[in-house]
């Protein structure tokens, strides 16, 4: 299974469009191109998920180690469109209580 | 050099002469030489070039051409050769390590099973590959209470067997007032913290059982809920705490909850090598999970434990994809017998 990434600037914001499914083959991918956010200071970043079915551990490792090198840089990341399963995997870690997640169609 | 170009030469000459064997079980001993004073396999070839100039000066210029030829491709031919065997080195050498780590992990990991009076145990646990990122550690304690914890470390493979020693590190120098989920999670979670790599995180869960209360307190940080099973309604439900991924943030508070277990209840704590199982056909249904535990539920927690991980590995074509953990805790019907 493949993982696209669209990198889009919008009003000052860095959205990511993620696509496909997240699992320790395709988050290096999404490692990567996380990385190339500079500076993080007082970054504005959002990585929609509504596209991505699918999501393990790995991947799971790759936003928070993200969150913390951006929460250090005091800039903000979020996390949108989540299906049922994704967030799920973000409640029973309690991510969702340091990061700013919202579910698909939005709400909490 | 030049007395290895005379006596080839000679070797050479005697074989054109007489094709006797006995000169090709010289040739043969001959090369062995070869070995000792370090010539590369373009520098026989120079030899043989060689030989057959002063053998043959008459020869066409083609023929001694074909000659540089062929030295050219034995330099590049041997120093493929030489990178490939020193890979083929490298990587048995890579191989025993990970061997002689992957002992070291079986004895540092070792944990022996509690007999409780009243409460039956059971444990499974299993790497996807030679190393394992999971973890399961039981601790008896004094007035008839044991511990149970259960880690996954996020990611696979020998970085994240490698973390595990810490959480092994720090259940062991815990005191025996530091048994609380509450505590045991915050002391962890200060630890893995403090020790490990930024981006590589430990889902734990903690449980306490009491045979005097028959209560069983427990915690999660960031792990799967357990599953509880009770034996009066014949139904499973949750054991949900709240609680962070351990290594995230220096200071979290986790939450303790607590359930009393009658006779026949049990409870299964797993990682998700066990709950998210991937087969050909997509995910496995968790509800798959609770039907073989209440077909087996009155074996014993080891063969509940075995016959589960025998079911879910068969499901994956006996390839673990991920590592697999389970541990059941179930309240005996009736005491433990004498002899058991």
């Amino acid at each position: 299974m493949e993982l696209n990434i669209e990198r889009v600037e919008e009003e000052g914001r860095t959205v990511f469009y993620v696509a496909g499914e997240i699992d320790a083959y395709t988050a290096p991918k999404m490692k990567e191109a996380l990385e190339r956010v500079t500076p993080l200071e007082e970054a504005d970043i959002v990585i929609d998920l509504t596209d991505v079915s699918y999501m393990d551990s790995t991947g799971l490792g790759v936003f928070v180690g993200f969150y913390k090198s951006v929460d250090a840089a005091e800039g903000s990341v979020k996390i949108v469109g989540t299906n049922r399963r994704l967030h799920r995997l973000f409640e029973i870690t309690g991510l969702d209580e340091i990061i700013d997640v919202e579910r698909i169609g939005g709400g909490e | 050099m030049e007395r290895l170009k005379q006596q080839y030469r000679e070797l050479l000459e005697q074989y054109l002469a007489s094709q006797d064997e006995k000169v090709l079980y010289f040739a043969q001993q001959f090369s062995r030489k070869f070995i000792e004073q370090e010539v590369a396999p373009e520098d026989l070839v120079h030899l043989h070039k060689d030989a057959i100039s002063t053998l043959f000066p008459e020869a066409p210029e083609a023929f001694k051409l074909s000659y540089d030829f062929l030295i050219e491709m034995m330099i590049h031919y041997g120093l493929a050769l030489r990178e490939h065997q020193s890979m083929i080195k490298k990587r048995e050498e890579l191989q025993m390590e990970i061997e002689i780590a992957a002992n070291m992990q079986d004895t540092l990991i070792k944990t022996t099973l509690p007999v409780m009076e009243e409460l039956d145990i059971g444990y499974v646990s299993e790497p996807a590959k030679k190393m394992s990122g999971d973890y399961i550690y039981f601790t008896p304690h004094s007035d008839r209470k044991v511990s149970v914890a259960v880690a996954d470390v996020i990611g696979k493979g020998i970085p994240a067997a490698l973390c595990m020693s810490t959480i092994k590190f720090g259940m062991d120098s815990l005191s025996e007032e530091q048994s609380s989920p509450h505590d045991v999670l915050s002391i962890i979670n200060r630890l893995v913290e403090k020790s490990i790599d930024d981006s590589m995180f430990i889902s734990m869960y903690y449980g306490m059982y009491d045979e005097s209360t028959s209560i069983f307190t427990y915690g999660s940080a960031g792990h799967e809920p357990a599953l509880l099973y009770r034996a009066a309604t014949d139904s499973f439900h949750y054991l949900e705490s709240k609680g962070l991924l351990l290594g995230v943030k220096q200071d979290v508070q986790y939450e303790e909850q607590q359930v009393k277990l009658e006779a026949g209840d049990f409870i299964a704590i797993m990682t998700d090598g066990v709950t998210e199982i991937r087969t050909s056909e997509g995910f496995l249904d968790e509800a798959i999970i609770q039907s073989y535990l209440r077909q087996w539920k009155d074996e014993s927690a080891q063969q509940m434990s075995d016959q589960l991980y025998h079911a879910l590995a068969q499901l994956q074509d006996f390839k673990l994809h991920d590592d697999f953990t389970v541990a059941i805790l179930k309240k005996r019907t009736e005491g433990l017998s004498v002899g058991e």
